[in-house]
């Protein structure tokens, strides 16, 4: 039984399909990266995954102990975002929003989860500042504490290295690498060709003409590999 | 007398002592939402809202109904939803929306207020729905309660859900992916402010009330970078200048409403002074 099975998945907005006959599966432990150029329909994927958006046909079975909505998710930045007055510690304790349900306000089991996820994620020293005066890396960080929080098995990142400078985006890949040899299971949505066969263990790419899935030992041999190293 | 003494002697009378409440509680309702719409970009929710309460005044007027906000809040409320849909929906533009409905609104309640006329100033009636009483002695007692009822719901509202207010406003997406239903969370946010709009006409009129939403949670957000402080200091900035603006209205005879927006003014242009300073050193 997988976290994640995806059966002839077609997938688009108000009825257009970006992509069709999509089938994958993501189980406990792996790393996968979704790769493709864009428009291909990475995001309509990731955004199906986090049931934003509805499969137009196709069936999306989860298992395994995991449920619909128990993901931890770290969106690109938005502008809203940007300029946000917000503590370091008010956004990561809103990553536990969906396990307090209609209580209104945290309580102690939640605090604690915040604490520890900040400090798993080193960012607990900045508890105090605002958001927006961090660097991108440790905003980063921030986003990732509170994806922590939301859960501790499946992490959807939509790409995250962008606008981070290369030293930076090597520790946060570390990092992630770190998460997933820890247990979490790691989605990854990137441009960056070159990190996702590094790092992951599985690849989902999408593209034009060709779609693939598959370890990524497979993916090196496979047309579609081919067709980015052009 | 002096200026003490006088805005003492104004006190003992009740229709100061409503006017006064009703700015106190407004104001505070208006600048805890204004922080949630200003971030969350729908400040100009709030500005197409009050003209769509204009024309509903004008069509209750025309109607000769004895109670307006029986037809005005209604109306308001769900507008308020529908403009809060659409400006999610990429295929209508939001702002064009909220702009066309804003002009239809205000030109319709102006054209209902000038056919059907029933009073002989219609010209000062329509005035008074813009700016705001001329003074503060319209303020009925019957007013001043539903303003207490429905600010005191709103704020109640506020404080239950204010860590889920939070998550909607600063990351909607993620809220939804781990299963928060934001969509409710945005509904009562639309109807919270809605509610606002409607009571706050009665004080500083329909042209002004989006100040009393949008200049406390700016000037805020000048001094403030956490989201706590900035709702307690839009709050605090935003109760003062109403009473403020109040009693200069008393003292001075201005309009009482475009004198707590021009006191919001100025304490926005302090606040920006400041941040500006705190910037530079």
């Amino acid at each position: 039984m997988s976290y994640i099975k995806a059966t002839d998945l077609t997938l688009g907005y108000e009825g257009k399909a970006v992509i069709e006959n999509l089938n994958f599966e993501v189980n406990a432990g792996d790393y996968l990266c979704i790769v493709g150029e864009n428009g291909a329909g990475k995001s309509t994927t990731m955004k199906t995954l986090l049931n934003l958006v509805k499969p137009i046909s196709g069936e999306l079975t989860y298992g395994d102990g995991i449920k619909p909505y128990e993901v931890g998710y770290l969106p690109q930045q938005t502008v809203v975002q940007r300029d946000f007055p917000a503590s370091v510690y008010e956004i990561v304790i809103s990553g536990n929003l969906a396990k307090i349900g209609m209580r209104p306000f945290y309580s102690k089991k939640e605090r604690d989860n915040t604490k520890l996820n900040m400090k798993r994620m080193n960012v607990w020293e900045f508890r105090n500042k605002s958001y927006k005066n961090l660097s991108g890396g440790q905003q980063q960080r921030v986003l990732l504490a509170r994806a922590l929080c939301a859960t501790s098995k499946l992490l959807l990142l939509d790409e995250p290295v962008t606008g981070l400078d290369p030293k930076v985006t090597i520790e946060f890949y570390q990092l992630i690498k770190a998460l997933n040899e820890e247990g979490i299971t790691i989605i990854m949505i990137t441009h960056d060709i070159h990190a996702a066969v590094e790092y992951a263990d599985k690849i989902l790419h999408l593209g034009q003409n060709n779609v693939f899935f598959g370890t990524k030992e497979e993916y090196k041999l496979s047309d579609a590999y081919k067709e980015f190293e052009v | 007398m002096n200026w003490f003494e006088q805005i003492q002697f104004y006190m003992s009378f009740s229709f100061v002592q409503y006017a006064l409440v009703v700015g106190v509680l407004i104001s505070l309702c208006s600048s805890l939402l204004g922080v949630t719409l200003v971030l969350k970009r729908y400040s100009f929710i709030g500005d197409g809202l009050s003209h769509v309460a204009f024309g509903a005044m004008a069509v209750g007027t025309v109607l000769k109904l004895a109670d307006y906000n029986l037809l005005v809040l209604p109306t308001t409320v769900i507008v308020a939803v529908v403009l809060l849909k659409s400006g999610s929906n990429t295929k209508v533009k939001g702002d064009a929306a909220i702009a066309m409905i804003s002009v239809s609104s205000l030109a319709i309640g102006y054209l209902l207020m000038n056919v059907f006329s029933t009073s002989a100033n219609v010209s000062g009636d329509v005035c008074s729905t813009l700016f705001g009483s001329t003074s503060i002695l319209t303020i009925t007692r019957d007013e001043m309660w539903l303003s207490v009822v429905l600010s005191i719901l709103v704020m109640i509202a506020f404080v239950v859900y204010y860590n889920k207010i939070f998550a909607v406003t600063f990351d909607e997406n993620f809220a939804k992916a781990t299963g928060v239903k934001a969509e409710r969370y945005n509904l009562l946010i639309a109807v919270a402010i809605a509610v606002v709009i409607v009571l706050g006409m009665n004080l500083v009129g329909s042209l002004l009330i989006s100040a009393l939403v949008i200049f406390p949670a700016l000037a805020a957000m000048n001094l403030i970078n956490h989201f706590k402080g900035v709702v307690v200091c839009s709050a605090v900035i935003s109760v003062i200048c109403s009473i403020l603006g109040t009693f200069v209205s008393i003292l001075y005879s201005t309009p009482v409403g475009a004198t707590i927006v021009a006191t919001d003014l100025v304490a926005y242009l302090i606040c920006a002074i400041i941040g500006v300073v705190k910037r530079l050193r």
